[in-house]
């Protein structure tokens, strides 16, 4: 493989997979913002990156200029043959208007606030029984031991998988996320012993209906109709490519933040009531997820000569960090009252999963904390970071203190 | 004072509820609703300006 040239300068060359993006964004990202502020690339066949809040909100909300039929940045575009219309590979995130409002409306339901909360003491468990596996360990991988598996241990329970297939699921929600990206030919070999399990699953949810996301999807209806199973595990890989890597970031960034901010870590300890909003500033500082969008047609926008089939990078995080929004933007403020972050995203295809993700953030923490009240970078040096759209600490270990 | 939320602007962010369910609800696929007629009192429009600033999409209004 040929080695891909470093970035001398983001605002013509913009790459979010060059190692100093991965590293450490805010600063190019903030630098883009006084200089740009759309940032320009030639990489991956032609892209911007508007790296201001008014720019991406713009382009979140202008569904008449950029389409979601891709969400994921590659060096090939998709083409008719990738998406078949009008379901597309993981309705409602690939879906524009007028399909898309179908297909979000009948996943809605499953995550509004209601039926989300009532997972609390499973998450809760779940967390309880991860962290049981390093009891009296001094260092204990945050990462790779803990937040990696709280959001496809929900998920497994949501969907009313059995418990003991949780490694089996695990492969396959690694399967999905390596491949969602490759070719369609490689993708159908790749997923067959994903589709495999899921079908039996599915069988098994036909013959045995009960409360879970499995039943509800085989059961909801469109115009009177059940959803064609093909739909249906198109859903359920959606849900496992969308709502896994990105809670597991946001996770994991939020322990590491608390572990080299002792006095964060002090005040959540010591006020359970400020969780409420270190959270959403958690979820604002962190935010783990960008997404893209492709220029429709030929267009001025935002004072740029677009192209069709021109990438967006949709910098939901850079957004986040401008000042013009956000008073003192690049300060992690534990008690922030007023913060309308947009980490979920803006406008019609604003996170699905967004209450879920909150739970599991919320309890994730708050069952981390309450095991180790106090906690220190092991190796700050060895933490590393994922590189692409969706950020946060992989390697994560936390030394334990008394 | 009155709070109202224009249903075409809200994506189901789900702030106003969390921070002031008092004033606010949730349908059922998330999106925010104004419990009653959005009558505020000198109690609660602070509570409601406060869900205000925090709503993403700026789906939040309180006017005379």
């Amino acid at each position: 493989m040929a080695e891909t040239p470093l970035v001398q300068d983001f605002a013509t060359d913009w790459d979010h997979s060059d190692p100093q993006w991965v590293a450490d964004p805010y600063p190019i990202w903030e630098d883009l913002r006084e200089r740009c502020p759309v940032a320009h690339t030639d990489r991956y066949g032609g892209g911007w990156f508007p790296a201001t809040h008014a720019g991406v909100s713009a382009i979140a909300k202008d569904t008449d200029n950029f389409t979601s039929r891709t969400v994921v940045i590659g060096n090939g575009r998709p083409t008719e043959l990738d998406l078949p219309a009008p379901i597309g590979v993981a309705p409602p995130i690939t879906s524009d208007p007028p399909f898309h409002a179908i297909a979000r409306r009948l996943i809605l339901p499953a995550f509004a606030p209601g039926p989300i909360n009532a997972l609390e003491p499973m998450i809760r468990e779940l967390c309880s029984t991860l962290l049981d596996t390093v009891k009296g360990d001094e260092i204990v991988n945050a990462g790779t031991t803990y937040a990696q598996y709280i959001p496809p241990g929900v998920i497994r329970g949501m969907l009313g998988f059995p418990e003991e297939d949780i490694e089996k699921f695990l492969e396959f929600v690694h399967i999905i996320l390596e491949g969602i990206d490759h070719p369609e030919e490689e993708r159908i070999v790749e997923f067959m012993p994903v589709e495999e399990y899921f079908t039996a699953q599915i069988q098994d949810h036909m013959d045995n209906p009960r409360d879970d996301l499995t039943t509800y999807l085989l059961n909801v209806e469109l115009d009177g109709q059940k959803l064609a199973l093909e739909h249906v595990f198109g859903t359920m890989v959606l849900i496992l490519v969308a709502g896994i890597d990105t809670t597991w970031s946001a996770i994991g960034s939020a322990i590491w933040h608390l572990a080299h901010n002792p006095e964060d870590l002090e005040r959540l300890v010591s006020e359970p009531d400020l969780m409420a909003v270190a959270v959403e500033e958690f979820l604002r500082f962190y935010a783990p997820v960008t997404m893209a969008r492709l220029v429709k047609h030929d267009m001025d926008y935002l004072g740029c000569p677009m192209k069709e089939d021109d990438w967006i990078l949709l910098g939901f995080p850079a957004a986040n960090r401008d000042p013009v929004v956000f008073k003192d933007a690049d300060k992690f403020i534990i008690d922030r009252a007023e913060n309308r972050h947009v980490a979920f995203g803006l406008g019609i295809h604003r996170c699905a999963g967004s209450n879920l993700a909150r739970l599991e953030l919320r309890i994730a923490i708050e069952e981390f904390i309450k095991r180790y009240p106090r906690f220190d970078l092991a190796d700050a040096d060895s933490v590393t970071w994922a590189p692409g759209q969706i950020r946060g600490p992989r390697n994560l270990p936390i030394r334990v203190l008394q | 004072m009155k709070v109202r939320i224009d249903p075409e602007l809200c994506q189901g962010q789900g702030r106003c509820f969390s921070i002031a369910p008092s004033i606010f609800d949730f349908d059922d696929l998330g999106n925010g609703f104004v419990i009653g007629d959005g009558t505020l009192s000198a109690d609660t429009l602070a509570l409601a300006q406060l869900a205000q600033a925090n709503c993403p999409e700026h789906a939040i209004f309180i006017e005379e």
